[in-house]
């Protein structure tokens, strides 16, 4: 077990290299000269010198790596351009937005997921299962930005329940657990779970259809184990593949939450996103997808490790 | 030789006792895929919007780029606008015929893109194996450890808005997919006893991976990347939503939806119109892929 978790770890660290020097690559993809790119367009020539030096464009890029890596893992992720904070704080201030809508989006999908999964694994080539199958290969296929307009129109416009954009009435972008903030949260979480529940309940569905088809089953069957003993093993048997996928997917909501965000203008690192990308303000797109890659990476490692101690049948290579 | 193998031990099952002809095992593919009809009626859809997005400008019924300000968000069913009009006063429907050409060419371009140098990435590292494979599948890693979600705008928000630079974006988010799978199923073949046998008799590599490899492996690749045609849908309109992609006046379904977002108070149904139209794609899409799937007997 140890030696599995230290290679599992030995196996991540690279990979997280990889993604910061990815990260670090894109201020230098991105058209024109990177200086240029970091500096507002007003920049003194004092302050040009000054970054030159901070970055070290006038050094080769492996030392430039070095530097940017070394002051990454000291918190300092450069400035942003549009609003002269430091990224770190503008990152920080977001993800916690953004990781609570995707962490609800993520129980939603995986309650209903979870749900059409058991009844089409249980009941195979029946109605249920079809109209189970149907909703997943609906949820996989929605452009969900879509999803979102469509829910804006029926629950804000139409019916005027719930409030179309933003996180609280008073428009800070603070949360506060009360029921007029919580109620900012419906609409987003409610788009953004259509996403898992899909993939959730294709996961579930085949765990089920193959754990029913197990002698053991018969086995439990003809001990005289009623339908619910029986329940109760299949769902043993599929939590721990399940909750990996849910885990997963819980780490793609938070990457892949930008368009979501961008409809419901939702103060999350999507938004910042959306902003970094209309002004051109490169150290914050740079930072907030090194912090959201990085933390994907993680919760891969984390997911991988758990679903071995719950599950000491998976063997690792 | 194969394809014997294949109509002998899986006869027909509507006649288990006659003698079997052999096919060929596209056209084995095809009548199963024919039989299926969830995957016809999405094909039939997916051709009639390419149909109709390759024919467009012939006949489409007004000006897609002729704006009026005083025929802004006229409702659907107006006369001589049948699906109403946009922000800028210009003919929806001509403009969803017309989109249909940019938002069909940048899901799908991307995927067939990504598809030839997956397959050459992975085949390459699976069938060389040791250093050559390490080196390759790790960087693939590297690419595949983001969301693809993430990745893609991360590369076009760097590489800046254009056509151009959100097929790059997308290629390079699908290539790590595809690679992977490639990768995986060469290394199968290649520890089969038919590739030892061929090595054994003195055949070089090339030869090997052209007669032996990959008309095995391709299959399989191939059912994966139409697989990610739907997804690839789903994304490249995302970028052009987000203004990554399609550039203004151009027509194209996700930067529709962005543009008409202004409408959905006083239009809603024109405000959702071009979303349905992604989403009907990318069902299609999906659907096409599972029944090409299976039948083509690929389990993944």
């Amino acid at each position: 077990m140890i030696s599995y978790l230290l290679r599992r770890i030995g196996y991540a660290l690279p990979i997280m290299l990889g993604v910061s020097f990815l990260c670090f690559m894109l201020v230098h993809i991105a058209p024109g000269d990177p200086l240029v790119s970091i500096l507002p367009a007003d920049a003194s020539v004092d302050l040009q010198q000054q970054m030159m030096k901070l970055y070290g464009f006038d050094r080769p890029w492996p030392v430039q790596f070095a530097q940017w890596i070394w002051r990454a893992l000291h918190g300092d992720l450069g400035t942003s351009i549009a609003t002269a904070r430091p990224v770190t704080q503008e990152v920080f201030k977001a993800v916690g937005n953004t990781f609570m809508l995707a962490a609800l989006a993520t129980l939603i999908g995986f309650a209903f997921g979870s749900l059409f999964g058991f009844v089409a694994g249980y009941f195979r080539n029946s109605w249920m299962d079809r109209a189970a199958s149907f909703i997943s290969v609906i949820g996989v296929s929605l452009p969900h930005y879509w999803l979102g307009m469509v829910l804006v129109i029926i629950f804000s416009a139409k019916l005027m329940w719930l409030p179309a954009t933003g996180a609280g009435p008073d428009g800070s972008g603070l949360w506060k657990w009360d029921a007029e903030h919580v109620k900012y949260l419906i609409l987003p979480a409610v788009t953004m779970s259509f996403i898992p529940m899909g993939i959730v309940a294709r996961t579930v569905r085949a765990l089920v259809a193959d754990i029913l088809s197990q002698e053991f089953v018969i086995g439990l069957r003809a001990r005289g184990l009623g339908d619910f003993g029986v329940f109760k093993h299949v769902v043993k048997n599929c939590a721990p593949t399940a909750l990996a996928v849910m885990g997963l997917q819980l780490g793609y909501l938070l990457g892949g939450s930008i368009l979501i965000e961008t409809v419901f203008s939702w103060p999350g690192t999507g938004f910042l996103l959306n902003q970094a990308i209309f002004q051109r303000d490169l150290p914050l797109l740079q930072g907030t997808i090194l912090v959201l890659a990085l933390f994907f990476v993680g919760l891969n490692l984390i997911v991988d490790v758990l679903q071995t101690l719950f599950d000491p049948r998976i063997e690792r290579a | 030789m194969s394809a014997t193998i294949t109509s002998t031990t899986r006869p027909a099952p509507s006649a288990p006792l006659q003698a079997v002809r052999s096919r060929s095992h596209g056209a084995n593919v095809l009548r199963r895929l024919l039989r299926n009809p969830v995957a016809m009626t999405a094909a039939t859809i997916i051709l009639l919007l390419i149909l109709v997005a390759i024919f467009a400008p012939w006949i489409m019924p007004a000006d897609p780029f002729a704006t009026s300000m005083f025929k802004r968000l006229r409702p659907v069913g107006t006369p001589g606008y049948p699906l109403g009009t946009d922000e800028l006063g210009r003919d929806l429907l001509s403009r969803l015929m017309l989109g249909g050409r940019l938002s069909l060419f940048m899901g799908i371009a991307p995927v067939i893109m990504a598809f030839v140098i997956g397959s050459a990435l992975g085949i390459l590292a699976g069938y060389a194996g040791g250093k050559v494979n390490t080196v390759i599948m790790r960087c693939i890693d590297v690419l595949y450890a983001f969301p693809s979600v993430l990745l893609a705008i991360a590369l076009s928000g760097a590489l800046g808005a254009g056509i151009t630079n959100a097929l790059i974006s997308l290629t390079v988010v699908f290539v790590p997919q595809i690679a992977r799978i490639a990768e995986s199923v060469t290394t199968q073949v290649r520890r089969s006893d038919y590739v030892d046998a061929a090595r054994a008799s003195g055949a070089p590599a090339l030869t090997i991976v052209r007669r032996h490899v990959f008309g095995n492996v391709i299959g399989p690749i191939f059912v994966y990347a139409t697989s990610l045609i739907s997804v690839s849908m789903i994304l490249a309109s995302g970028l052009s939503f987000l203004g990554l992609g399609v550039k203004p006046p151009q027509p194209e379904w996700g930067l529709m939806l962005n543009t008409l977002r202004t409408a959905i108070y006083s239009q809603p149904l024109i405000a959702a119109l071009p979303g349905v139209l992604i989403f009907v794609t990318s069902v299609s899409f999906n659907m096409l892929a599972d029944g090409l799937r299976t039948a083509m007997e690929v389990k993944q």
